[in-house]
C-alpha cells in the first residue's frame, strides 16, 4: 500500500499509473495517502446502489434549477406591492426565501453527497513539522537583521537618533491630530434643557395645556414650548406631567426644598431616566410607580420619583411649574439639576 | 493565422495549468494546497458557519447599501406603507422603510442580513467555546485566538452599529443607552461621548452617518482582513485534532483538500446559505415600521437589544444602584456593568492561552486537542462562564420572561442577582465531578474491560457481570492499558463483538466490508 512512502519514484518508468503520480505528488508535499478505496470499481459495469446515488444526485440539481427558476419568475412578475390588510404581499418574501433555500439545498446537498457517496474513501496522513524553525536559519536571520541595524550604523550615530525622534514624532501626531476634528467642548447643554422661566409646557402637537385638560390620576407627556421643542433637537426636554388623585395628592412628599414645584396636584417629572436616558414613561396608575421599560428602574411619584428599584440611583428631576395668566402651564425655571444619565463632572 | 493552438476538451485542464505555470511557477505550491489534509469533526464546522455568514452579510449588505441613505434630513414619509403615510422622519428611516415596502426584494435581503449577522456572532461565540474546551487555543496557536477575539469584538460592534442606523425608535433607544454609557466613563466620558455624537444626545445628526460609514466600510475592511489572516494562519499551522488511532502531535490524519474536502465545504456554504434564506424569507426579525421613527419621548415596552448584546443589557438591569460621587465627581452605576465587566471579560478571554500556560507551566506544542474532560478545570472554569453568560442573557430579557409567565420583575431581577453568586461557583463544582467522572470510567474501562451485560452467578451464589477486558490481563485480570485522553470503546460492538461497525444514524452509510477494508488497512498500512 505504501512502498513508495520514503522512496522517490521513477516518474518515467514504463508501469506508473496516474495515481502513482498523485500518490508520488502527495508524497512529496509531507502527505502520505494511507487509505485509499474508490467506492466504485470504474471497470465494472454500474451497480443499483450506484445508480441510485447518480438519481438522487441528479434530482437534486433538478429542484435547484426547478427552485431557481421559480424565484427569478417570482421575484420577476409577482404582484409583491404592499397593501394593508392586502392579501398579494404576504407570500412574496417567504416564496422568494423557499425558493432560494431550496435552490441552496440542492446544490449543497447534491455537492455533499457526491463527495460522501461516489468519491473514494480515503484517509491521508500529513506530516505535521510544527514549531520554531531549525535552529540555524533562526541563527542566520537574526544575523541578518542584526545587520540591517548595523548597516543603518544608527547605535554609532547619535545624532539622526536625535533627529529622527524629533522629526518623526510630530509625524505621529500629525496623522493623530485631524481626528481632532470630531471633539467638541462639552458646555452646558448636559446641564439645560429647553425649558426656562415661563416656557409654556406644550405636547406634541404644540398645543398649550390646561389643568382641565389632564383628568385626575392622568398623565401627558409635554414639550417646551418653544420653536422646535417637541422634537429631537431637544431630546433631553420631554416630561412627564402628572395629575395625582386627591387621595394620592395628600400622601405626596415632595423633595426637599421643591415643596413648591408641584402646581397643586400636578407634578412634571423628566421623562428621561436617571440611569441610562430611556423614557421612563410606564406609569402604575394604581402603586403610583414610574417604570423604566429598558432596564427596569422604578421610581415612587409620590416621595419626588425616587428611586425604589432597580439600577437608578437618582431621583427623576421635578420641573417647577405653575399655571401662567390664561390659564396654561408654564415652568418657573429650567430644572435646578441635570436630567437624564449621569456623568463624570456631574456632582 | 491561428491564435490558440487546437485542444481537445479532455487536455484543457492540463493545458490550462501548463498555461498558468510557465507564467507563475505554481505548480509545486498549488498542488500543495490541494492536497493539504483537513481532519473530519463535525465541530470544526462551527467556525465554517460564522465563515459562510460572513459571506451572506457581505453579499446582502452591498445590496442594501444600494438603496439605504443615512442621511438625517427630515422628510415626510410618502412610501407605500400606509399607517406611516404623512409622518415626518429622517431620511434613514424613511429609505429603511422603502428597502422594507417598495424595493423589490429588499425585505428578504433585510431579513437575510439580520438573521445572517445573528447567525455571525452565536457561530463564532460556539467556535470560541469550542477551541476553548478543547484547548485548541495553547502554542503554537496563540496568535490565531487573538485574531478571533478581536473578529468577535469587531463583530459585535458591527452588528450594534448595523443595529443603530435604520434609526426606527428601537435603534435610537440603543443609542440612547449607549451614549449613557459613554458619559459614564470617568474623567473622558462627556468629551468622549461629544466627540462620538458631535453633541448632547443626540446631537446635530452626526451620529447616523458616522456610524454608517464605520458600519459597511471601517469594520467590514478590517473584518475581511483579520478573517484573512485567521485562514492564513490555520493554513500555515495546520488544523488540530482529536487523539485517536494512528494520530500524533507531528500529523493530521483526515481527507485531502481537493476534492472531498472542498466539495463537503462548499456543500456546507450552500447549506448555511440556504437556511438563512429560508430564515429571511418566513420570519420576521426587527420589523423597523412597527417601531415607528425614533423619538426622544417614545419607548416601548420589551425593549430588547440583539441577543449578543442581551448579557451586557442583562448586567445593566441586575447592577444594584451603585454610584460613586467624591468631590463633586461621579462615577454613575452604569460604568461598571457596561464598560469595566465587557473590558475586563475580553480581556481575560485574550489574555487566557498566556494565562493557562504559565499556571500550568507548559511551554510545549500543542497539535492534539484534550477532551474537556481531560483538564478538569479549565471545563469547568468555561462552564462557569458560560452559566454566567446565560444568568446574564436571561437577566437581558427579564421583562418578557416576567410578563409570559407572570413572575414579579422585581423577583426576576433579584433572582438573577442571587443567581449570578450562587450558580457560578456551583456550575464549576458540579462540571468538575463529572470530568473527573467520565475518567474515571475511561479508566475503569481500560482497567477491567466492557461490561457485557452477562451475568454470571458463581458456585457459591454470588452474580457478577462478566467483563471484557481490552488487552492482554495479568493474574488480577487487570489490563494495563495507558490513558491517552482519546474516546474509550463503551460497548460491545464497538470493539467488533458483532463485526465492524459501520458509522450512522439511522441507517448504514457505509458497508461494512469498506469498513473492515479500512481498518485492515490502517492497522497494517502504516506504523507511526
Amino acid at each position: 500500500m505504501s512502498e513508495t512512502h520514503g522512496k522517490p519514484l521513477d516518474l518515467d518508468a514504463e508501469d506508473v499509473t496516474r495515481f502513482d503520480l498523485v500518490r508520488e505528488g502527495a508524497r512529496r508535499d509531507g502527505v502520505e495517502i494511507a487509505y485509499y478505496e474508490p467506492r466504485f470499481d470504474p471497470s465494472e459495469p454500474k451497480g443499483k446502489r450506484e445508480k441510485r446515488i447518480e438519481r438522487v444526485i441528479a434530482l437534486m440539481l433538478l429542484t435547484t434549477g426547478v427552485a431557481a427558476t421559480a424565484f427569478v419568475v417570482i421575484y420577476g412578475w409577482w404582484d409583491w406591492k404592499y397593501e394593508l390588510d392586502g392579501e398579494t404581499d404576504k407570500w412574496f418574501t417567504p416564496l422568494l426565501g423557499t425558493c432560494m433555500g431550496l435552490a441552496l439545498f440542492g446544490i449543497g446537498g447534491a455537492v455533499i453527497t457526491w463527495a460522501k457517496k461516489l468519491l473514494p474513501k480515503e484517509t491521508s496522513i500529513q506530516a505535521h513539522h510544527g514549531g520554531a524553525s531549525a535552529e540555524d536559519e533562526q541563527q542566520l536571520t537574526v544575523a541578518t537583521l542584526e545587520n540591517m541595524a548595523e548597516e543603518t550604523g544608527i547605535t554609532r550615530r547619535p545624532l539622526l537618533k536625535g533627529a529622527l525622534a524629533v522629526g518623526l514624532l510630530p509625524v505621529g501626531a500629525m496623522a493623530v491630530v485631524p481626528l481632532g476634528a470630531l471633539i467638541k467642548k462639552p458646555r452646558g447643554e448636559l446641564f439645560d434643557t429647553g425649558f426656562s422661566k415661563g416656557t409654556r409646557l406644550v405636547r406634541l402637537d404644540g398645543s398649550p395645556i390646561r389643568p382641565d385638560d389632564v383628568s385626575a390620576g392622568g398623565i401627558e407627556t409635554v414639550f417646551p414650548g418653544i420653536p422646535g421643542g417637541t422634537t429631537n433637537h431637544y431630546a433631553d426636554s420631554p416630561t412627564l406631567l402628572v395629575h395625582l388623585r386627591p387621595a394620592d395628592a395628600k400622601k405626596a412628599v415632595p423633595r426637599k426644598g421643591q415643596s413648591d414645584f408641584n402646581y397643586g396636584p400636578f407634578y412634571a417629572y423628566s421623562k428621561i431616566c436617571t440611569h441610562a436616558g430611556c423614557p421612563a414613561s410606564l406609569y402604575e396608575q394604581q402603586t403610583q410607580k414610574l417604570l423604566c421599560p429598558c432596564h427596569q428602574s422604578q421610581f415612587d411619584v409620590l416621595e419626588g420619583c425616587k428611586p425604589i428599584f432597580g439600577p437608578a440611583t437618582r431621583p427623576l428631576p421635578q420641573l417647577p411649574i405653575t399655571v401662567d395668566d390664561e390659564g396654561f402651564f408654564v415652568s418657573k425655571s429650567d430644572y435646578i439639576e441635570a436630567i437624564g444619565p449621569a456623568f463624570w463632572e456631574r456632582p | 493565422m491561428k491564435l490558440l493552438p487546437k485542444i481537445k476538451p479532455a487536455q484543457l485542464p492540463a493545458a490550462g495549468a501548463k498555461f498558468v505555470d510557465d507564467r507563475l511557477t505554481v505548480a509545486t505550491p498549488m498542488r500543495r494546497i490541494f492536497n493539504k489534509v483537513f481532519p473530519d469533526h463535525w465541530s470544526f464546522m462551527l467556525g465554517e458557519i460564522a465563515l459562510y455568514s460572513f459571506v451572506v452579510l457581505l453579499l446582502t449588505g452591498t445590496f442594501l447599501t444600494l438603496f439605504f441613505d443615512p442621511s438625517m434630513t427630515e422628510v415626510v414619509y410618502d412610501g407605500s406603507y400606509t399607517p406611516l403615510k404623512g409622518v415626518e422622519m429622517s431620511r434613514a428611516y424613511a429609505t429603511s422603510l422603502d428597502i422594507s415596502f417598495d424595493v423589490r426584494g429588499g425585505l428578504i435581503m433585510r431579513q437575510i442580513h439580520h438573521w445572517a449577522a445573528l447567525v455571525f456572532v452565536g457561530a463564532m461565540t460556539v467556535h470560541m467555546f469550542r477551541t476553548f474546551f478543547t484547548g485548541a487555543f495553547r502554542k503554537p496557536r496563540e496568535l490565531n485566538w487573538l485574531i478571533g477575539i478581536g473578529l468577535l469584538t469587531l463583530g459585535m460592534l458591527e452588528g450594534f452599529a448595523g443595529y443603530s442606523i435604520p434609526d426606527d425608535a428601537l435603534s435610537g433607544t440603543g443609542l440612547r443607552i449607549m451614549n449613557a454609557i459613554i458619559l459614564s466613563i470617568p474623567l473622558v466620558g462627556t468629551w468622549v461621548a461629544y466627540a462620538i455624537f458631535g453633541g448632547e444626545f443626540p446631537g446635530g445628526g452626526e451620529i447616523i452617518p458616522r456610524l454608517y460609514i464605520t458600519h459597511v466600510l471601517l469594520i467590514p475592511a478590517i473584518l475581511v482582513g483579520l478573517v484573512a489572516a485567521h485562514m492564513a494562519l490555520l493554513v500555515k499551522q495546520k488544523h488540530t485534532q482529536f487523539p485517536g488511532k494512528g494520530r500524533t502531535e507531528k500529523n493530521v490524519m483526515g481527507e485531502r483538500m481537493f476534492p472531498g474536502f472542498a466539495a463537503k465545504g462548499g456543500g456546507f456554504f450552500m447549506i448555511v446559505f440556504g437556511v438563512l434564506a429560508m430564515l429571511g424569507g418566513w420570519f420576521q426579525i426587527n420589523p423597523i415600521w412597527l417601531f415607528g421613527p425614533y423619538k426622544g419621548e417614545v419607548v416601548s415596552a420589551g425593549s430588547q437589544p440583539d441577543f449578543y448584546v442581551g448579557w451586557i443589557d442583562g448586567w445593566i438591569r441586575l447592577w444594584p444602584a451603585w454610584e460613586t460621587r467624591n468631590f463633586d465627581y461621579t462615577i454613575p452605576a452604569v460604568f461598571w456593568p457596561s464598560v469595566v465587566f465587557p473590558g475586563v471579560v475580553f480581556t481575560l478571554a485574550a489574555l487566557w492561552p498566556f494565562l493557562e500556560a504559565k499556571f500550568t507551566k507548559d511551554v510545549h506544542f500543542h497539535n492534539l486537542l484534550q477532551r474537556p474532560r481531560d483538564v478538569p478545570a479549565r471545563t469547568g472554569l468555561g462552564a462557569m462562564v458560560v452559566s454566567v453568560l446565560l444568568i446574564l442573557l436571561i437577566s437581558g430579557g427579564n421583562d418578557i420572561i416576567a410578563e409570559k409567565f407572570d413572575i414579579s420583575l422585581n423577583a426576576m431581577t433579584w433572582a438573577g442577582r442571587i443567581g449570578l453568586i450562587i450558580v457560578p461557583p456551583l456550575v464549576y463544582f458540579v462540571t468538575y465531578r463529572i470530568c473527573l467522572g467520565l475518567q474515571q470510567h475511561d479508566r475503569e474501562v481500560l482497567a477491567h474491560g466492557l461490561e457485557t451485560g452477562i451475568i454470571k452467578r458463581l458456585p457459591h451464589g454470588e452474580f457478577i457481570e462478566v467483563h471484557q477486558p481490552l488487552g492482554e490481563v495479568d493474574e488480577h485480570g487487570h489490563t494495563h492499558l495507558e490513558y491517552a485522553g482519546a474516546p474509550v470503546p463503551k460497548k460491545m460492538n464497538k470493539i467488533g463483538a458483532t463485526g465492524a461497525q459501520p458509522r450512522g444514524v439511522f441507517f448504514p452509510v457505509e458497508r461494512r466490508s469498506d469498513v473492515e477494508a479500512e481498518q485492515k488497512a490502517l492497522a497494517g498500512g502504516h506504523k507511526e
